[in-house]
């Protein structure tokens, strides 16, 4: 952080060149608007800011009306998915040195979930789905008194990828399944779902295996793989889907 | 897309009112346009066996007709067509191959966007071999 903006602004200005970014946004007030309609803004910012940044000095500067989530700000809360020119992306994560600055950048809410107001959705229905899968370890026996529940580096290995979700909505929001079938359990409860199956601490599998064998469950994967693109923790999470569908195949994980 | 190449690195200008009702398209990469293509292509084909087994079960109600709508494709405008079709199928075909392998092989699902480019390699190829020859024919008759 530069302190002596105010004694020598010109010999900041030369150390790190700032540049008039435009951000088209999609707005959507639910009490005067009909219909979402996209608002432009000029924002003066530098190479190393992120479009959350930019959000953030469009609230405090230009329109104090403008609505959406964060909370950490640093890629772990999960609370910024949105789609940053046709892509979910985190804001917090995305830098505006790795966007095409010479054209107006969009940034609207992540699709398939109720707009609520600007940026932010109703994440209830995700969090349903999430819900539904059982995300939480179920063991049928008691580990040994005083002892913690042993697992070999291996084991644990198996289901790594899947630990690192972080709940932005990202993944499921970008599925073109889940755009036109809300019902459909979507890749994030899938990948949760995943982390327990193949956990061998975990005795409930099964149960998931057979809450995820369903219409609606992961054989409504078309493997379009946009999830995996969108996944801000890059997890591979097309392949978290076929491996638990070949669970299935095999009855067992 | 329609914006005009302005230099929004140092001029604010205002843009005119952009009207787009609904969201940006999503910009997915080679899994999504692969899938939509095979979308499209299937659809394509299932209309075409759909007429396909119409004409032919025309046999059976009345060979003069059966005869007539057969005439009817002999045209260097079905004859066009008939390379669309193939180029359908052969897309589909590769690439169903190509998801079947996703599905079931994780050295796949990793590489899908190789497949993908092998699949319209094998495309290409194929169609190199059939629309020449395919044309020659509909042309010299």
């Amino acid at each position: 952080m530069s302190t002596a903006t105010t004694d020598a602004p010109e010999a900041t200005e030369t150390a790190v060149p700032s540049f008039t970014v435009t951000f088209i946004i999609r707005r959507f007030d639910p009490d005067a608007d009909a219909e979402p309609r996209w608002q432009d803004f000029d924002v003066e910012m530098f190479p190393t800011d992120r479009v959350l940044d930019a959000l953030h000095k469009i609230k405090w500067e230009q329109d104090g009306s403008l609505t959406f989530r964060r909370s950490c700000a640093h890629g772990i809360c999960g609370s910024d998915a949105m789609r940053i020119n046709g892509r979910n992306r985190l804001a917090c994560k995305t830098l505006i040195k790795d966007l095409d600055i010479s054209k107006p950048i969009y940034v609207e809410a992540i699709k398939g979930l109720p707009l609520e107001k600007d940026l932010v959705v109703d994440m209830e229905p995700f969090f349903a789905s999430f819900r539904e899968v059982q995300p939480f370890l179920q063991a049928s026996t008691a580990p040994e008194p005083g002892k913690e529940r042993i697992q070999d580096v291996v084991a644990r290995e198996r289901f790594d990828d899947t630990t690192k979700c972080i709940l932005c909505a990202a993944c499921t929001t970008s599925c073109p399944v889940f755009w036109t079938d809300g019902q459909y359990f979507g890749p994030a409860a899938i990948v949760n779902a995943h982390r327990f199956i193949f956990d061998s601490r975990d005795d409930a599998a099964q149960v998931r295996l057979d809450i995820l064998n369903d219409k609606e469950g992961v054989w409504r994967c078309r493997t379009t793989f946009n999830c995996s693109d969108a996944c801000p923790r890059g997890i591979e999470v097309t392949k978290a889907i076929s491996e638990v569908k070949q669970a299935i195949m095999r009855g067992k994980p | 897309m329609s914006e005009s190449a302005t230099g929004t690195l140092t001029a604010p200008e205002q843009p005119a009112k952009r009207s787009r009702p609904g969201g940006t398209l999503y910009r997915g990469n080679e899994g999504m346009w692969s899938w939509v293509l095979h979308r499209i292509t299937g659809v394509a084909i299932f209309f075409f066996l759909l007429v396909h087994i119409l004409d032919t079960a025309l046999v059976r109600v009345s060979p003069e007709a059966y005869n007539v709508v057969i005439g009817a494709y002999q045209t260097p405008i079905m004859g066009l067509g008939e390379v669309a079709l193939v180029g359908a199928i052969v897309f589909h075909a590769y690439n169903g191959l190509r998801i079947i392998l996703v599905d079931f092989w994780s050295w796949a699902t990793r590489h899908q966007r190789l497949l993908f480019y092998i699949v319209i390699a094998l495309w290409v190829i194929t169609m190199l071999g059939f629309t020449p020859r395919h044309l020659i024919n509909v042309f010299s008759h």
